[in-house]
């Protein structure tokens, strides 16, 4: 099987390229690093032990100027969803109370249909939830104005949630290791901020944070990560760039049971997930991550807000390739509704754990699914 | 697998893709076949499996429906035609529709009178703004310009420290200082002017289009500049929300145009629709990969197929040519046409393939591909196998695959530590690909002048974006 689709593809290839090459004549550029771990860039790494620069703010780099939350260990009290996001953002935008008083018609399933579509709900779960509400509403079981009809479909999203917990999980104490929480995510959905706002987090809780630079391929990721780690005085394990990811987590793992660290957080480089080779190399990092003495209890799955039903398929390959746990929905405090995560927990039951709602270490706020809908609706 | 604290709740991670558009269509109108017109039963159907598989691409929703109504205008009562399925005829107005609505007035770059040309990137966070910046440097570089880099992006920790890295890879100074984003601008502009660079691409920082501190500080490095160009820079996995935010930044500063970001995922894109539809400004470069060589401008066809779910063969063999040995390919082609390919030429053209990167994602390129074949697995290793094969023949075997009998066979399996049915099912495929090549050949070359002049002629009529009728082409 394998075999005839490699000879086919090689065949196809050979011919459809040698055809055209004759009449344009190819210039090559391949002087372009090629993203195989530690190939062209192959480098022991560097473990840089002891405290990683408790460097002061803004000496990190200069490109750290104007930073967001200075200070970030002082966290405030946690912000409110409904404070954070742009009123304007709501589903319905102005006219909530016109729909509320209307009576159910086929008009008003539209405008809900819409707004869920709108939101990135996606077309199946939007049927889904409005099909069940239709038969509710033929049976009698939903009666009244329009106003009842978004009462049900308010509790029947929350309902998606029922029973999950926001709350990472950790090692039972005198397990003997620290805990490992992996972050795993295409590229640009923040994942190194995120670890960054963990660590703040977590350390201000007291605990012993260790963060493991786990991205090697994307240039500057390890600066990144040190200026976080700086600003949660948290200790930072690196290698150097296109170093294997393993190696690094691993070094992490080791670093952190020896100091008695309580947790470590491991970046990875984004990836998209129709990339075979990089999600091996994930599956790769998890299976180190697990290793004894630490104990990998959350492999959390990065994902913006703004994306849309490709964010289904990324939760869906993520989860088969390294077990996600729980997803961290970043950027909601812009336009963007992030309601694939309807949809993620409805197909794939994975729970919401984490939402960024802001630029600051605080912003980074537990999941609560009546202040997302509340948001939604209001 | 089981997974510590694995999730409870139904998980159907197997389940397959969605099919592609054609093959649903094909189950709604194969009843049809007798019939002479598309009546409006079927046009219904048809249009409400067009409008949900547009919006899992990610079209907005009002774009959506105003395309399914250009679609209705020109299917309902649409004569069938000859040579193709019905499926495959509206198949062809949908894909019409969207390469108009795409393409438009094409993006043309000139530049400024007096050098250099400023280009501004803006963008949401993590759209990939400073990437791309990197990748237009060595696109201007070889057009044979002398880019220059500012990096204003002074709020992400090691922002600066990325652009300087990926600078030095394209081989294009970056300017930068730890001051403010404008007069990081308004230095970079005149140091480009004091050292005669031609270009300059400012990279700024993320900013959400709803952040007015933010929003207000970018049209501000703007005025301080007046760009020559502005791109927004959008992330292809975007969803209903890019409306918004390519309105908000049209708003602020005028955009001219998009760079389309991570496409090289499976995401379908329907964003770009959505922003060309309604901020009506050409989507001007895509970025298709993680090696800053992966940028290239954009062409409408290309992403209205993928929208549909069509594959992207145009892109592929843009890969090949950019990646495969002009010389070797050449020889291999006219061997396999004269019916001499060896073992050998197969072996050299594996490794080209090879450095065009996993066949994996190649597959999924190519039109047609059973969804089995596509979401077969494909590792390095197989091909390894392959390879192991070949070079545990003699340099006569490889010439002459005639000469494999039992014994020798055995001694090849022994040698690449493979079974005899390895190699004999690949000397059985081998030869059924040469004999399936050598009535193919001459056709390659062919279907490219077909597919340039096609997209001649498709610029020609762009621009056009009410339903044409049938007649017009």
């Amino acid at each position: 099987m394998v075999l005839t689709i490699v000879i086919a593809v090689v065949g196809v290839l050979v011919l459809a390229s040698a055809g055209l090459l004759v009449v344009t004549r190819a210039r090559r550029g391949t002087e372009a690093r090629h993203r195989a771990p530690g190939v062209p860039h192959a480098a022991p790494s560097h473990l840089r032990q002891g405290p990683a620069s408790p460097a002061p703010e803004g000496a990190a780099d200069a490109g750290a100027v104007g930073q967001v939350a200075a200070g970030a260990l002082q966290l405030g009290p946690r912000p409110a969803l409904r404070d954070r996001l742009d009123r304007a953002r709501s589903l319905f935008g102005g006219y909530l109370e016109q729909i509320r008083a209307r009576a159910v018609d086929e008009t008003t399933f539209e405008e809900l249909e819409e707004a869920l579509i709108l939101a990135d709900v996606g077309v199946r779960t939007t049927t889904a939830l409005l099909d069940d509400l239709r038969s509710r509403v033929r049976s009698g079981e939903i009666e009244g104005s329009s106003g009842a009809l978004l009462g049900a479909l308010r509790a029947d999203i929350e309902g998606l949630f029922a029973g999950d917990s926001a709350e990472l999980a950790t090692a039972p104490p005198g397990s003997g290791g620290p805990t490992v929480w992996l972050f795993v995510g295409v590229n640009g959905v923040g994942k190194t901020t995120t670890i960054g706002k963990v660590a703040a987090r977590e350390a201000a809780e007291g605990r012993k944070v260790v963060l493991a630079a786990g991205d090697t391929f994307r240039a500057a990721a390890g600066e990144q990560l040190e200026t976080w780690a700086g600003r949660a005085h948290a200790q930072l394990i690196r290698g150097a760039e296109g170093a294997d990811p393993s190696s690094v987590i691993f070094d992490a793992v080791q670093h952190g049971a020896a100091r008695g660290a309580d947790l470590v957080l491991a970046d990875t480089a984004g990836r998209l997930h129709t990339k075979v080779n990089l999600m091996e190399e994930l599956r790769k990092v998890r299976r180190i991550a697990e290793r004894p003495p630490g104990k990998l209890t959350e492999v959390l799955l990065v994902l913006d807000a703004t994306t849309g039903q490709n964010g289904l398929v990324q939760a869906r390959q993520f989860t088969e390739a390294v077990g996600v746990t729980g997803i961290v929905l970043t950027k909601l405090d812009g336009t963007a509704k992030g309601g694939v995560v309807l949809a993620i927990r409805n197909e794939l039951g994975l729970p919401i754990k984490l939402v960024g709602v802001g630029e600051s270490a605080a912003d980074l706020v537990e999941f609560d699914p009546k202040e997302f809908v509340a948001a939604l609706f209001e | 697998m089981v997974f510590p604290g694995s999730v409870g709740g139904p998980t159907n991670l197997r389940e397959p893709m969605f099919d592609t558009l054609t093959d649903r269509f094909e189950g709604i109108l194969t009843r049809l076949r007798s019939r002479g017109r598309l009546g409006d039963a079927e046009v219904n159907e048809v249009l409400r499996e067009i409008r949900v598989a547009l919006l899992e691409a990610d079209v907005n929703l009002a774009v959506v429906r105003d395309l399914v109504e250009r679609i209705r205008a020109r299917c309902s009562g649409a004569e069938l035609s000859k040579s193709l399925t019905p499926a495959q005829q509206v198949i062809k107005v949908v894909s019409e529709e969207l390469t108009t609505t795409l393409g438009g007035e094409p993006f043309k770059l000139s530049y400024a009178s007096k050098p250099p040309t400023v280009v501004l990137l803006a963008g949401l966070q993590g759209s990939g703004k400073t990437t791309a910046s990197a990748k237009l440097a060595r696109w201007f570089k070889q057009q044979g310009r002398h880019p220059y880099l500012a990096a204003a992006d002074l709020r992400r920790p090691a922002a600066v420290e990325q652009l300087r890295i990926l600078g030095k890879e394209v081989g294009v100074p970056v300017f930068s200082e730890p001051t403010d984003p404008v007069e990081v601008s308004r230095k970079a502009l005149a140091e480009a002017e004091r050292v005669g660079r031609d270009v300059l691409i400012v990279d700024t920082a993320g900013r959400l289009s709803i952040d007015l501190a933010l929003m207000a500080e970018v049209r501000s490095i703007s005025s301080a500049l007046r760009p020559d160009y502005t791109f927004l820079v959008i992330d292809a996995m975007t969803g209903q929300d890019a409306v918004s935010t390519a309105k908000a930044f049209n708003d602020a500063l005028e955009l001219d145009g998009v760079i389309l970001t991570k496409i090289d995922g499976d995401a379908r894109g329907g964003a770009a629709l959505s922003v060309k539809q309604v901020v009506g400004k050409p989507i001007a470069f895509v970025s298709t990969g993680e090696r800053v060589a992966d940028f290239d401008t954009f062409y409408p066809e290309r992403l209205a197929s993928r929208i549909l779910g069509m594959g992207d063969v145009l892109s592929l063999i843009e890969k090949a040519e950019r990646e495969y040995d002009a010389g070797v390919a050449e020889k291999a082609a006219e061997r396999l046409q004269k019916g001499q390919f060896t073992f050998e030429d197969f072996l050299e053209q594996l490794q080209q393939v090879k450095r065009m990167g996993p066949l994996q994602g190649m597959l999924g390129m190519l039109p047609g591909v059973p969804k089995e074949v596509r979401d077969a697995k494909i590792e390095d290793k197989d091909i390894g196998r392959i390879e192991a094969i070949i070079r545990s023949m003699t340099m006569a075997e490889r010439r002459n695959p005639d000469l494999l009998n039992g014994s020798r066979r055995l001694r090849i399996a022994n040698g690449s530590g493979t079974s005899t049915t390895d190699v004999n099912n690949l000397t059985k495929q081998f030869r059924e690909m040469q004999k399936m090549m050598r009535t193919l050949g001459p056709i390659a070359g062919l279907g490219r002048a077909k597919a340039r002049k096609t997209a001649r002629n498709r610029k020609v009529k762009g621009g056009r974006v009410t339903p044409s009728p049938r007649g017009a082409r």
